[in-house]
């Protein structure tokens, strides 16, 4: 039996930068399945949430992240899509390959597993062009064909489709529930209300880093518990 | 000497326009005539810097990209400092590097002085922080960029320093060829050091250093054409075997 990574358990995490508290104190569990969004005003700390997770932001003041496998070895098993994608100055195919080349697999094989996942998102046409000569759209489904070629088990997303248009949202969403379709936990933050109501089957509500709700969707945009949540969905400006 | 060279200028207007005419044509029958001496000097030039470009290369680079993804407690002292001796007065080097070398210097017994291997060394002192700040330059941009990617693939200290490199080597080779272009023509270390002896240390530019001292002009000016033409060609060569200029690469 393969031991998963999940749920992680998530007790009393703060995260302070030079003084001012960006998040939490956050407890929380991330369940096993399922995919989440995150929610929330500008500067709530969705991103400071996703890169908690990620084990990206240090925990201060005694909170802890709890994986159910030692977190040197939860590590390899997530990936993180990032809300401006970072290109690195190679091929296509060198970038989605990358994760690959620095895992220990050898060259030859990286490369032909990149170019499955390229032919996967689309972009097989791309594989020999500069990565950084591609459309924004283009990029950020390279991002999602790097971060998912070491086949994590949870996926995290911060806002991906904040600078994508309408066409490139409703391709980068079709990819995204096909991965989650096949098993990959999913959290990933929006400002965007309609792609929450697309994908969402539980809501992370985040205000002034603080996790306000975690409810199934469909709960949720039916009757929010909060009136901070309430004055969000309505379009409110929220402060 | 100088007095009088500047006589000379005022008295002959015309005669100015008339030298570098004549050391056009000069440089022109040297290389025509694939001049023995000339040849000797041009390649020893490129024998010395080319062989303190790449050992100051192999040191500069990875330590500039060293000094951009590492955090220590004296960084900021340590960058301060390189900064600083991009600027380290060749005079001053060549003479240390004399009194290091000389008979009576700490390193006297390996007999250096007056070798080419002793102008190397001079250069490799001269270029490596030139090569190494430039790098750590191209290489902090390079990595605020990659940082967070590279972070969340968890990918080791020496992985991110080797995807640095390699992804930064057009970058890298302009500081290379920067540490190139200053030490193809520089003076007044290797004249020191090397003491510009006919068929064993004179280089192109100790060689026009002297024949301006005698008032060889046209001489002077010939090698000085030649040493522009073998700078722009090198720096082209490079462009062109790497690629660099060809469009749609980033």
């Amino acid at each position: 039996m393969v031991t998963s990574i999940l749920p992680l358990n998530v007790t009393d995490a703060v995260v302070r930068r030079r003084g001012k508290t960006l998040l939490g104190p956050v407890s929380t569990t991330v369940s096993d399945s399922g995919l989440s969004i995150v929610m929330g005003p500008n500067g709530a700390g969705k991103t400071t949430l996703l890169r908690l997770l990620h084990g990206m932001e240090r925990v201060s003041g005694g909170g802890s992240l709890q994986w159910q496998i030692p977190e040197e070895d939860a590590r390899a098993l997530q990936a993180f899509v990032f809300q401006s994608p970072i290109m690195m100055r190679r091929t296509a195919l060198d970038n989605v390959a990358y994760p690959l080349m620095t895992h220990g697999v050898s060259k030859k094989d990286a490369r032909s597993r990149a170019a499955e996942w390229l032919e996967r998102v689309g972009l097989a046409d791309s594989a020999q062009k500069q990565a950084t000569v591609l459309s924004g759209g283009e990029r950020q489904k390279l991002a999602l064909a790097r971060a998912l070629i070491r086949k994590p088990e949870i996926l995290f997303l911060d806002e991906p489709c904040a600078n994508l248009d309408g066409r490139a949202t409703r391709e980068f969403e079709t990819l995204l529930m096909q991965a989650f379709k096949d098993g990959t936990r999913v959290v990933m933050s929006t400002h965007d209300i309609g792609q929450a109501r697309r994908l969402a089957e539980d809501v992370w509500f985040i205000h002034h880093g603080q996790i306000l709700e975690q409810t199934p969707a469909a709960e949720f945009f039916a009757s929010p518990k909060t009136s901070e949540a309430r004055a969000f969905l309505k379009g409110d400006i929220v402060e | 000497m100088a007095a009088k060279g500047a006589g000379r200028r005022e008295g002959h207007q015309s005669g100015c326009m008339n030298e570098i005419l004549a050391g056009l044509l000069e440089a022109g029958r040297l290389i025509l005539t694939l001049d023995a001496d000339l040849i000797e000097i041009s390649l020893r030039s490129l024998q010395v810097t080319l062989t303190a470009v790449a050992v100051s290369s192999a040191i500069g680079l990875p330590l500039g990209c060293w000094l951009a993804v590492r955090r220590f407690r004296f960084r900021r002292f340590v960058i301060a400092t390189l900064n600083a001796l991009m600027g380290l007065p060749p005079v001053v080097v060549g003479l240390i590097v004399y009194l290091l070398l000389s008979r009576a210097g700490p390193f006297g017994v390996f007999g250096l002085l007056f070798t080419p291997t002793a102008m190397i060394i001079a250069q490799v002192i001269i270029l490596t922080p030139l090569i190494a700040s430039i790098s750590h330059q191209a290489i902090r941009e390079l990595w605020a960029q990659y940082h967070d990617l590279l972070i969340s693939l968890n990918t080791t200290r020496w992985q991110r320093i080797a995807t640095l490199l390699w992804d930064g080597r057009r970058a890298l080779l302009t500081a290379s060829l920067a540490g190139f272009g200053r030490g193809i023509g520089e003076v007044g270390a290797i004249m020191i050091v090397g003491g510009n002896i006919d068929h064993a240390t004179r280089v192109l530019t100790t060689a026009i250093s002297l024949e301006t001292g005698k008032g060889n002009f046209s001489l002077a000016l010939a090698l000085g054409f030649v040493l522009i033409g073998l700078a722009v060609v090198v720096n082209l060569l490079i462009h062109t075997l790497s690629r660099t200029e060809v469009s749609g690469r980033w």
